[in-house]
């Protein structure tokens, strides 16, 4: 997202905020999309049962735009907390800590939910 | 450059008043911030629970729809619609536009609206759906 000019005359920031920022904007377009799918499909179904959702689930149509969902929401997600730790947090030691204890949060639900879907999407019936 | 030392720098950090523009600013990242905790969490614990068993889901069913589950899901929904109304407010203005004063103003105040009026029409719906 830097200009090449910016970049040969060292100016601005050289961490990654322009990359952060564009991609918290791409992949809210992309949750966007995924949720008004995942409300349709709910509406649509007319029920969340315990037998509704997992047969819903162990639809090639329907798990894969939910792992999606999954990694677009938790990618996002981790992002925007991510920001607000930024502004809050100042103390360098602090500010480590928390990021990371938000990236373990992140990726500990994240791979709970993926596993959760492909376990009923590839799982036997009954 | 000659400043005069008694005369207040701009912008003026302690004289202002609340706008909606500001709420909704505050709004998105508290939407966001507990969309991203309460939300994840819950919504992980829903797959969990399909993936688990039949009584798995049933308790979070119980939950879900004890009181106190109804609680946290009505704001979950409403901080849902906010957020993303203000998501794609934050698009517009993501391209540089809606700048002007009474234009930002408006689609604040329709930001807050908005996220009222579908979770109420949410609500209704999955009220007189049982």
């Amino acid at each position: 997202m830097e200009t090449p000019t910016a970049r040969v005359r060292g100016l601005g920031s050289a961490q990654e905020g322009a990359e952060h920022w564009w991609t918290e904007r791409l992949t809210s377009i992309a949750t966007f999309a995924l949720f008004v799918w995942a409300i349709i499909s709910v509406v649509r179904m007319g029920s969340l049962d315990y037998h509704t959702v997992t047969e819903w689930l162990r639809e090639p149509l329907a798990a894969v735009p939910m792992l999606l969902l999954i990694v677009a929401t938790f990618w996002h997600l981790k992002l925007g907390l991510q920001v607000v730790v930024e502004d809050y947090v100042h103390e360098e030691g602090n500010k480590f800590f928390t990021i990371a204890l938000l990236n373990f949060f992140v990726v500990i639900a994240a791979a709970f939910a993926l596993f959760a879907v492909l376990k009923i999407a590839l799982g036997t019936p009954g | 450059m000659h400043r005069n030392p008694d005369r207040p720098l701009s912008p003026h950090l302690t004289i202002w008043k609340w706008g909606p523009h500001m709420l909704v600013s505050i709004l998105h990242r508290v939407t966001g911030t507990g969309l991203a905790i309460v939300g994840g969490l819950a919504f992980t614990w829903w797959l969990m629970a399909a993936a688990t068993s039949e009584e798995a889901y049933r308790y979070f069913v119980s939950w879900a729809t004890h009181w106190t589950g109804l609680i946290v899901l009505v704001g979950l929904s409403w901080a849902f619609f906010q957020h993303t109304l203000s998501g794609l407010r934050h698009y517009v203005m993501d391209i540089g536009a809606g700048f002007e004063l009474s234009g930002n103003k408006l689609w604040a105040m329709a930001t807050l609206a908005g996220s009222a009026v579908l979770t109420a029409l949410l609500w209704l719906y999955i009220l007189m759906g049982r």
